[in-house]
Parts: C-alpha cells; sequence; structure tokens
C-alpha cells in the first residue's frame, strides 16, 4: 500500500501527530483540544500574557498564500508560549525562485524546525508536507494546515467549535446553518466535520447550486436554497466569507443580487431562535453577504471568535508539542 | 534461428486456439503450430510449461515521451518497458514536444524505433498542427511517414467547425480519427471527479457531463461524416450508454479503456495520493463497475495501459498542481489478468482485448499466432504474483497507483520478430 493511502495525521496509538483536517479526528481529540484551550483563555487577561510551554521551540509560518489575520493569530499564539516564530512568506520567496515545496521543507526541517503551520492555495499540500516528513523520519517535526485550497482549515472549525460551546453548551440539541459560498470554503467543510463529530444532529447548508458542490448531501449535511426556510429555528448561523473573485466567473451576476437573496440581514435572522447567535471567520464584507445592522449586533460573537482563536490555537500547538503543562507554566 | 516454444498453453485469440501444444518459429515468422514443419531443425527451445504463450500484446497508448521529454522517460527506457511487459507494438499519442503534426517528426520517431529489441511503433499523427484545434495537418503526407490514425491526445477541438472539417477531410482517405472525449470548459481547472470525494477534499470537479456533451458531439459529427471514429479513455457509465445507443444507430466507432480505470476509482485519491491523479480522471464505483462490464461484453473494444511516465518533480507536488498519468506497460498483463479474475472472464477473451481486438482498432497485422504472422510473442506465467515497485519497474516512470500491490501475471519472455528480447526466465 501506498504510504499516501494512511491518514497521516494520527500516529499509531491514535494521539495528533499532525492536525491537518478535522475529517475523521475522533471526539475525544477534539474535546482535548477545546478542553485544553479553556485555561489559555486566562492567559490573555493576565499581565504578562505568557507561558514557557513551547520555549526553545521553533515554529515556522510558512505562508505559501498571503494571509494577514490567521498569521498573525498563529503568531500570537506561539508567541504566548513562548516558542520562536519565524514567518515566512513563500508565495513572494523562494518557490518563484523555482525551489519545488518540499525542498523548501527539506532546508527548513534542516534549520530545526519543530512546527510548521502552512497555509496554501492547493487543496492537500499540507498533506504532502506531512507525508514528506514522516517519509524521512523527521516525525518530531508537526504540521498545522492554517487552511489548503478548498480543503480544510482545521483550527477555524475548532475555534468556531470553542465558540460554540462557550454559548450554547451542548451540541447535540442544536440545529447550526451554514450560509454562503461552500464550494469554493475549507472553513466550511472543517465546520460541518466537526459539527457532525460533535453530534449536532441538523447541519443545514444554505446557498446557491453555484456555490455547493456536488455530493454535499453525502457530508450529512440538508441542502436549502431559500434562506429564509434554511434559518427558520436555528441556534448558530455561519456565515462564510463571498470573495469579489466570485462575480467574475458565472457564478454569481453581482454582490448586490447576493446580498439580496443570500445576504443576512435583521428581518431574515428574526427566523432563527431569539438567542442565536451569528458567527463570521472574518475578514467580513458587510454589505455583501452580511448586514452591519447583523454584524454589530449583540448576537454577532465574531470578535470573541478571533479571542477564542488565539486559545484554541495555542492548545493545538501544546498538544502537537507534546505538552500536559497547560497554561499553569 | 529456428525456435520452438515447447509445451506451453498457447493462446490465439483471433483464431481461438487455447491448448497445450508447442510453436516452431523460422525467420521471425510463426512457421508452425503443434507438430514442426518438414525439415524444421530446432536451433534452440523455450520451455513454457505451466506458462501461456500468447501474441505479445497490442497497446493503443504509449507515450514513449520522445521528442521533447527525455527527462520523464527515453525511447530505449520506454522500449525495455515494453519488452518486460510483454508489449510488442504500441500506438503513440501525437503529445510529444513538438507535437507529431511534421512527416519528418514522424519518420524521426519511426527510424529511431526501429530497433530489433524495439516495440513496433505506430504513430498517431496530429489532427490539427500543434494539436491547437484550428488548422489540419497534412493527414496524407503524415500518414505516408507512418501515422495509423490522427488524434488530439488529450487536448479537444473548440471549435465544432474545425472538428467537423477535420473528420470530413480524415474520411476522404477513411483515416481513422482518434479523441477523447472531453468538455474542455466543463473540465476546466478540474483534477478529480465531480463526485464525493473532491466535494470532500476541496478539489475542484470534471464532471460526468463533460464526457457525455463531448461524446454528443464526436457521435453526431462522426455520424454526419462517416468518418471512423475511435474513443479514447472512455471514464463513465453515461458515456458507455451513450456509446451503445451511437452503435446503434449504426455510427461506426471503437472505443477503448486504461487499465487504470478498470481497478481504481475516486476513493483511491485517498489523502490526495498524486499517482491517482489521472486523464481522465478516476470515476465512481458505479462508473468503474461499468467499465469492467462493458469491456467484457465487447462494447469496449480494448484496453490498453495509456503508458504515462512521469517524473517525481511532476508528482511529488500537491495534488491539484501534479501532471497527470501513471506508467502503465508493464502493469497491462497483470491488470488485465486481475480484471479477468475478478470477473471471470476467460483467459483467451481476456487477451484479446490486448492483442488481437486493438490490432483490428489500428488495422495493423498483429496480436495473432496464425502462421505466417510475424513472432510476436509473449510467455507469461498467469499463476505467479508480482509485486509492483520502483526498483522492479524498467520504465523511466516510477509514477503508479499500483506501488506495493501484489499482481498476478509474469511475464517470462518477450520475442518480436523471434527474437528473444525480455528473459524474465530465470528471474
Amino acid at each position: 500500500m501506498s504510504f499516501m493511502s494512511r491518514n497521516p495525521q494520527l500516529n499509531k496509538d491514535g494521539s495528533l501527530q499532525h492536525l491537518l483536517t478535522i475529517e475523521g479526528l475522533p471526539r475525544n481529540i477534539i474535546v482535548d483540544i477545546l478542553d485544553a484551550a479553556v485555561p489559555f483563555t486566562e492567559v490573555a487577561e493576565r499581565e504578562v500574557k505568557k507561558v514557557t510551554n513551547l520555549r526553545g521551540k521553533s515554529v515556522f509560518n510558512l505562508f505559501f498564500e498571503n494571509s494577514t489575520r490567521t498569521r498573525t493569530t498563529f503568531e500570537i499564539a506561539a508567541k504566548r508560549l513562548s516558542a520562536d516564530v519565524i514567518n515566512l512568506n513563500v508565495s513572494t520567496s523562494s518557490t518563484s525562485k523555482g525551489e519545488t515545496l518540499l525542498d523548501t521543507v527539506d532546508n527548513l526541517a534542516a534549520m530545526q524546525a519543530d512546527m510548521f503551520v502552512v497555509r496554501h492555495a492547493t487543496s492537500g499540500a499540507p498533506y504532502l508536507i506531512a507525508q514528506h516528513l514522516d517519509a524521512t523520519r523527521k516525525d518530531h517535526i508537526h504540521v498545522v494546515n492554517a487552511g489548503d485550497g478548498r480543503h480544510a482549515h482545521p483550527t477555524q472549525g475548532l475555534l468556531d467549535m470553542y465558540t460554540i460551546r462557550h454559548y450554547k453548551k451542548d451540541f447535540t440539541q442544536l440545529t447550526v446553518a451554514i450560509v454562503g459560498d461552500v464550494l469554493h470554503s475549507r472553513v466550511a467543510r472543517s465546520q460541518i466535520h466537526a459539527l457532525a463529530t460533535l453530534g449536532v444532529p441538523e447541519i443545514r447548508v444554505i446557498a446557491p447550486k453555484t456555490l455547493l458542490p456536488s455530493g454535499i448531501e453525502r457530508m450529512g449535511v440538508r441542502v436549502f436554497h431559500d434562506i429564509k426556510e434554511g434559518l427558520r429555528g436555528v441556534d448558530v448561523v455561519m456565515m462564510l466569507r463571498l470573495q469579489n473573485e466570485r462575480m467574475e466567473g458565472a457564478l454569481l451576476p453581482s454582490s448586490q443580487e447576493y446580498f439580496k437573496s443570500f445576504g443576512l440581514t435583521p428581518d431574515k435572522l428574526a427566523l432563527a431562535k431569539p438567542d442565536a447567535i451569528v458567527m463570521h471567520p472574518g475578514p467580513m464584507n458587510r454589505g455583501v453577504e452580511i448586514d452591519s445592522a447583523v454584524a454589530d449586533s449583540s448576537q454577532a460573537v465574531i470578535l470573541p471568535q478571533v479571542t477564542f482563536g488565539i486559545a484554541v490555537r495555542m492548545a493545538v500547538m501544546d498538544i502537537l508539542a507534546g505538552g500536559s503543562k497547560g497554561a499553569a507554566a | 534461428m529456428r525456435l520452438k516454444i515447447s509445451n506451453g498453453r498457447v493462446i490465439d485469440p483471433a483464431s481461438g486456439l487455447d491448448k497445450q501444444t508447442d510453436v516452431y518459429i523460422a525467420d521471425g515468422r510463426i512457421a508452425a503450430l503443434g507438430t514442426a514443419p518438414a525439415d524444421f531443425e530446432t536451433s534452440a527451445t523455450i520451455d513454457a510449461s505451466d506458462c501461456v504463450v500468447a501474441p505479445g500484446f497490442v497497446d493503443l497508448a504509449a507515450r514513449l515521451r520522445e521528442p521533447g521529454f527525455e527527462y520523464k522517460a527515453t525511447l530505449k527506457s520506454e522500449m525495455a518497458a515494453a519488452a518486460a511487459g510483454g508489449v510488442t507494438s504500441l500506438a503513440c499519442p501525437p503529445d510529444t514536444d513538438p507535437v507529431l503534426d511534421e512527416p519528418g517528426l514522424v519518420e524521426m520517431l519511426k527510424h529511431r524505433a526501429r530497433l530489433p529489441e524495439f516495440a513496433n511503433v505506430y504513430p498517431i499523427g496530429a489532427l490539427t498542427t500543434g494539436l491547437k484545434g484550428k488548422h489540419l495537418t497534412e493527414m496524407s503526407e503524415l500518414a505516408d511517414a507512418g501515422c495509423v490514425a490522427f488524434g488530439q491526445a488529450t487536448t479537444a477541438i473548440v471549435d465544432t467547425q474545425v472538428m467537423l472539417r477535420a473528420m470530413q477531410y480524415a474520411a476522404t482517405f477513411d483515416y481513422p480519427v482518434w479523441l477523447q472525449a472531453q468538455d474542455p470548459y466543463l473540465a476546466r481547472n478540474g483534477v478529480a471527479h465531480d463526485g464525493e470525494v473532491a466535494a470532500r477534499l476541496g478539489l475542484a470537479g470534471i464532471p460526468v457531463a463533460a464526457e457525455t456533451i463531448a461524446l454528443g458531439t464526436l457521435l453526431l459529427l462522426a455520424q454526419e461524416t462517416g468518418v471512423r471514429l475511435h474513443i479514447t479513455r472512455i471514464s463513465s457509465a453515461a458515456g458507455l450508454d451513450m456509446l451503445r445507443i451511437g452503435r446503434e444507430q449504426g455510427i461506426k466507432v471503437s472505443c477503448d479503456v486504461s487499465a487504470h480505470h478498470l481497478h481504481l476509482c475516486e476513493n483511491d485519491v485517498g489523502f490526495f495520493n498524486a499517482h491517482a491523479r489521472l486523464d481522465p480522471p478516476l470515476r465512481s464505483q458505479r462508473d468503474r463497475d461499468a467499465l469492467r462490464q462493458g469491456l467484457a461484453d465487447g462494447l469496449i473494444d480494448a484496453l490498453c495501459s495509456d503508458h504515462t511516465p512521469v517524473d517525481d518533480d511532476g508528482k511529488q507536488v500537491p495534488f491539484g498542481e501534479a501532471e497527470a498519468g501513471a506508467t502503465g506497460l508493464e502493469l497491462l498483463l497483470p491488470l488485465t489478468l486481475k480484471w479477468a479474475n475478478e470477473m471471470k472472464v476467460p483467459l483467451a477473451k481476456a487477451l484479446a482485448r490486448i492483442t488481437s481486438d486493438p490490432a483490428r482498432v489500428l488495422g495493423i497485422k498483429a496480436g495473432t499466432l496464425a502462421v505466417g504472422a510475424a513472432a510476436d510473442i509473449c510467455i507469461f506465467d498467469p499463476q505467479a504474483d508480482v509485486t509492483i515497485s520502483r526498483n522492479g519497474l524498467k520504465s523511466q516512470g516510477k509514477n503508479t497507483p499500483f506501488l506495493g500491490y501484489a499482481l498476478p501475471g509474469r511475464v517470462k519472455a518477450t520475442l518480436i520478430d523471434g527474437k528473444l528480447v525480455y528473459d524474465g526466465l530465470f528471474s
């Protein structure tokens, strides 16, 4: 059997070697990460916002695709764990000089990296890196997928679960709607897997047919094309970002029409449960997928998501590095 | 040189022969089956006990990568792979660099491939210059240089008027036209079957409609022009249904399938396994099952390796950036036998799909053990397994999703014009 037919993110003993996707991640590992993140939220409230869990470790933020926000949150998370953080914006350096992805990885591995946080525009790139590290016996280096193509963005999925658990406590009674560009969204795929694993009984996706991958129902979701119908009675609304370039193909006629049909406005949100929360992975396009009146309302938990995101990323890095010191150190 | 192959199970699908007997070879041709001709003095004997003696295989699609892609493979490396795989005749697609659109290039290829230990090469000429889909090539000149058919490899002709004219022109001289049915717009940016796995892995999909829409166009234009159409690498159940209907309407169309698509489906992409990045993409399990049945029923005429050596640099990249294709010459027999075993297809009928049937599609005198035919022969042990490994492959391309698999069928010897070109008798 080819090594590529094995899921490389779990060790033989079932523990986490890399975090590449939420798909196939056992429930207990997800819950462990969420639990481990709780004390890390308190670190941010201390006068000295640092623990020593990753002291002496080198975390490489390996970004093959531009991203300021995600890179920054990983950087903050690693620094609060006392790791040395090296940011590499590879899309503008070596690969444009003809170096292959794996050559870049080999070079950084030779610089005694302990962890790679990888963002790449192509689905599966972090798998290639993880498989290569394992095949070259560099299994002391851990890979965190910070978003690959349309495939997965597991830390985003986890911080979303943390946020839901914070506000709603019990996953097994919830109806959750994911609204927007599911087709191009790595966030949506990670959310769907996480929600399903944590026992959410009803996961809905709401989008025009042009923004849904074929066969999405087989991921265990109910598909709605009418946002009013889809939002009725939901506990959680998870908005997705709509990128402007989607107007260029033949996916959507205009952002105005999209907003009219699928934008989240106060009157549409009123169809959800009165205590429904509204989430967004950011950056938001106000007036495209979400109305400012919703984004700034008391139901929006978009900024807490960002804060929780740092704690969750600290927990992921700490667990991968083998630490169990938690936030006490 | 007078050679006797003794005691083998001699299978000649073209004549229906399937029995234990001896084969006598003289002057590079089959001299007799069963009893030696008068005054035959055996100068050498190959003991084929427990082995099958079959015509050398005829592969409808093998990329030799010359000219232009010698860093991926060379004639020498791939001809060694052909010999090791029992392939003695092969058609090569025109997607070399430069493409096979000028007689001089075809003559050069034929000349370089003329060595006696090399398989017989049948070039497929480009249907349009540079495969660009705009201007017709000099088909008549190319045919004189050795092209047996005209095609576009994996590049589509977008302009249907050009397609119509290309077929009309080819039909004028009764040249066959070989085309892959894939709509370039629906396939744009796609890297995997548009289905459950692509949805889950976030891969851009190629829907089945890309095949059926293109197939509909090709079949209707073939009906219009009367051209002899050959559909290469069919991939879907819906495509096969259309082909069946086309045949019932009297359209002259033949068809082949790649050996990979008989055994693999979208699930084999696994965790972004770049070796499973193929063109056309591996489709659903249901599609695969229909292809397996279609080949057994004869709706699909022939099985080919779709041999595409790719260097490691082309595969050690994220799935969506990987070059499509898999090495196949040395897997053609094992994958044929695996299919035959699993589908309970009689051995002689299975071998027809890689000998007499593709020879008929190509319009060549090969793939038979008839007395007087060229002594192109493969002797293999159908019971022995081979484990596919990088080191075991003679092909320069080590790219196959079957690495590590144990597959049935070990080639013991390959003969071209009666000359032993591969000797695996003692290995």
